[in-house]
């Protein structure tokens, strides 16, 4: 029993990983006004770079690396088109998934002789033990002997809150997403503050990307992502767009698919069908959408094109 | 004469976004070492080549055109339906679960199937209307939910009721199926079924609706100005509902077109079809008009078709096409061809102004 719980945890931990970085990217972009429904496209071109950089060079931390820069590359264009060309932030967002979800796989046939996904990721990120802390009972193994990314998208909670809340960066960034034109004339430039967050958006979902090619996972392939980024938004959404928010509700997301996964070991999935569990953060969020499990507001000015001079 | 001017600058720019869309595709094979005249050329040839190239070709064609008008028609009343995908999965579940599980003679059997298809998609897509209409909640992030939620459903009727723990269902009773011999035999053997004449019944369907019918009246005035729609004695909640229902049940059709015509069985899926997010993308293009929808389907379509065609004889891989499809939808959305006019233009005023 304690070790099924510790296996719970384990499992928990692992699957919020992704999520809490996607989201946090998401928070980024949606906190000043830009919808960001490609957080999957970002998420699968993170994977992808990471994934064969990490394959070439030996170092998933210089995957990483090339997957955050292919991230903020993917997310400029998202910026361009919505920002600078008033594009529709959805329809541009639904375009930047169909470009990731290309590409990647499109450059991954290229690359090695037309296979449907990249060879085994040898060098993975492995697990880095915290002294003492790992050692407590029931919770030591699963928090604090876990991927480096885990312990990174962690402090990325912190940081974003702080950033956001703490910093006249942060308090411009929220005021963009709310209301743009009082911003502007206090005078904040709208268009910087967007492309910026953007752009942090692009760079956390990729992280969280890599998560799934280079610590999860081991290989990248049309179906390494599978709809996280879908999930992020979700989590983005119950989490109220605030960082803690969008923290405990990947973390429960995570929880509902580790239920889903060691549900079986159980026996629970002989009561509750795993398909039921899956769609649990789906259904959570549409409640809490609508009002039934505390009110989300969304930022007052997302998803409106902004144009200076206009009210 | 002005709305005549900017209906031919609409075409125009679309034309000008697909080749720049296509361009894109072409340095994206030249800088991985492929050589794009002759995959293009591949492509093209495959498009209308023979009987059966285009007997595929119009298979594939014909649920982007559903998914183009849902997509098209609920727009038209200012709601994104991003959840077509999901409404489309639903109908073909709804039609899997008539077409396996009632005997009924043929033909018969088929419209049965079809209706429900199409009424599982208007329910799916009653939700996310329902609480846009009621509680004010963006339709976008509920349809998103209710795609996952639908492809979950699938999966775990297909596994647990549909069949015996098995990745996938029997075939359907033939009773239900809408191929027919006559269009196979047309075509060569090729998978073109009856969707195809029903794609066709639903565009002018679509036409006379939003065109000459009262409801289609008050659903364009609810999608350009609400206030004002409301004011002049409409209600606003009612036409959101029915738009996103009448969008929903031709999303359901095409699923339910889609299982009694190409598949003829349902599956358990990873991930969504797509097909559905492709109607986003076809409806854009065909600028919410329904002859539109049409005509971007059938270039979607063809480079769909004719992609898969240029993998085999170029040897470059498929997802090229995705590539040149997402390059489109970005320039379209951009308005990048009208927007880069224009910013010239007012450089040029700017400098005459300063002169």
């Amino acid at each position: 029993m304690l070790s099924t719980m510790t296996n719970l945890l384990e499992t928990t931990i692992l699957y919020s990983t992704p999520l809490i970085l996607a989201a946090l990217g998401g928070l980024f972009s949606e906190r000043s006004g830009v919808i960001n429904i490609g957080l999957e496209g970002l998420m699968t071109i993170g994977a992808f770079t990471s994934a064969v950089v990490a394959i070439n060079t030996g170092s998933p931390w210089i995957g990483l690396l090339a997957g955050i820069v292919a991230g903020i590359l993917l997310a400029l264009i998202h910026a361009v088109a919505t920002v600078t060309f008033n594009a529709d932030q959805t329809v541009s967002g639904v375009a930047i998934n169909f470009l990731a979800a290309g590409l990647a796989v499109y450059l991954v046939k290229a690359l090695y002789d037309g296979a449907g996904q990249t060879p085994v990721v040898e060098s993975k990120f492995t697990d880095l033990a915290i002294p003492v802390l790992k050692d407590i009972p029931l919770i030591g193994d699963p928090l604090f002997n876990t991927s480096p990314i885990t312990y990174i998208a962690l402090i990325l909670v912190f940081v974003s809150y702080f950033v956001l809340y703490r910093t006249p960066f942060g308090m411009r960034l929220r005021a963009v997403g709310e209301h743009p034109h009082a911003t502007e004339t206090a005078g904040v430039s709208v268009v910087k503050m967007r492309y910026v967050a953007v752009l942090i958006s692009g760079a956390l979902a990729a992280i969280g990307g890599a998560t799934l090619s280079t610590s999860i996972g081991s290989e990248f392939s049309a179906t390494t992502v599978a709809g996280q980024g879908f999930i992020a938004i979700a989590a983005l959404i119950f989490g109220k767009w605030k960082p803690f928010g969008v923290l405990g509700a990947a973390a429960f997301f995570g929880f509902s698919v580790a239920l889903s996964l060691t549900g079986q070991v159980w026996g629970l999935t002989e009561y509750v069908p795993s398909e039921i569990l899956t769609m649990l953060p789906y259904v959570l969020t549409i409640l809490a959408l609508a009002g039934f499990v505390g009110r989300a507001n969304a930022p007052a000015a997302i998803g409106k094109l902004y144009e200076r001079g206009s009210r | 004469m002005i709305g005549k001017l900017n209906r031919n600058s609409t075409l125009l720019s679309s034309i000008i976004s697909i080749i720049l869309g296509m361009l894109v595709g072409a340095i994206a094979m030249l800088l991985s070492g492929y050589d794009p005249i002759s995959a293009y050329g591949a492509l093209f040839s495959s498009v209308f080549g023979s009987a059966s190239d285009m007997g595929e070709t119009l298979r594939t064609i014909t649920p982007l055109i559903f998914a183009g008008l849902a997509v098209a028609l609920a727009f038209r009343t200012g709601m994104f339906n991003i959840g077509v995908e999901g409404q489309l999965v639903i109908g073909s579940l709804a039609a899997a679960f008539v077409g396996l599980k009632l005997e009924l003679p043929p033909v018969l059997h088929a419209i049965v199937a079809l209706v429900v298809g199409a009424l599982a998609g208007a329910i799916w897509a009653l939700i996310p209307g329902l609480l846009k209409a009621i509680r004010g909640v963006h339709e976008v992030i509920v349809c998103i939910m209710m795609n996952w939620i639908a492809l979950f459903l699938s999966n775990y009727m297909v596994g647990k009721v549909l069949s015996n723990n098995s990745d996938s269902t029997e075939k359907i009773h033939p009773s239900a199926s809408i191929r027919v011999d006559f269009l196979t035999d047309m075509f060569d053997g090729a998978r073109v079924h009856l969707g195809l004449i029903l794609a066709i019944l639903t565009t002018i369907f679509v036409y006379v609706l939003l065109f000459r019918t009262k409801l289609g009246y008050e659903l364009r005035a609810v999608g350009l100005n609400p206030d004002a729609s409301e004011y002049a004695g409409m209600s606003v909640k009612r036409n959101i509902i029915l738009s996103m229902m009448i969008s929903g049940g031709i999303a359901g059709l095409a699923g339910a077109v889609e299982l009694l015509g190409t598949s003829e069985y349902l599956a358990i899926n990873p991930s969504l079809p797509g097909t559905g997010f492709d109607g986003i993308a076809v409806a854009l293009l065909g600028a919410n008009t329904p002859i539109g929808v049409v005509l971007s389907s059938m270039l979607f379509g063809g480079l769909f078709n004719g992609g898969s065609n240029m993998q085999y004889v170029a040897e470059v891989p498929f997802e090229v096409i995705r590539i040149v499809f997402a390059a489109i939808i970005l320039f379209v959305a951009a308005n990048f061809v009208k927007q880069l006019g224009n910013r010239k233009n007012r450089k040029k005023k700017g400098e005459k102004a300063s002169a």
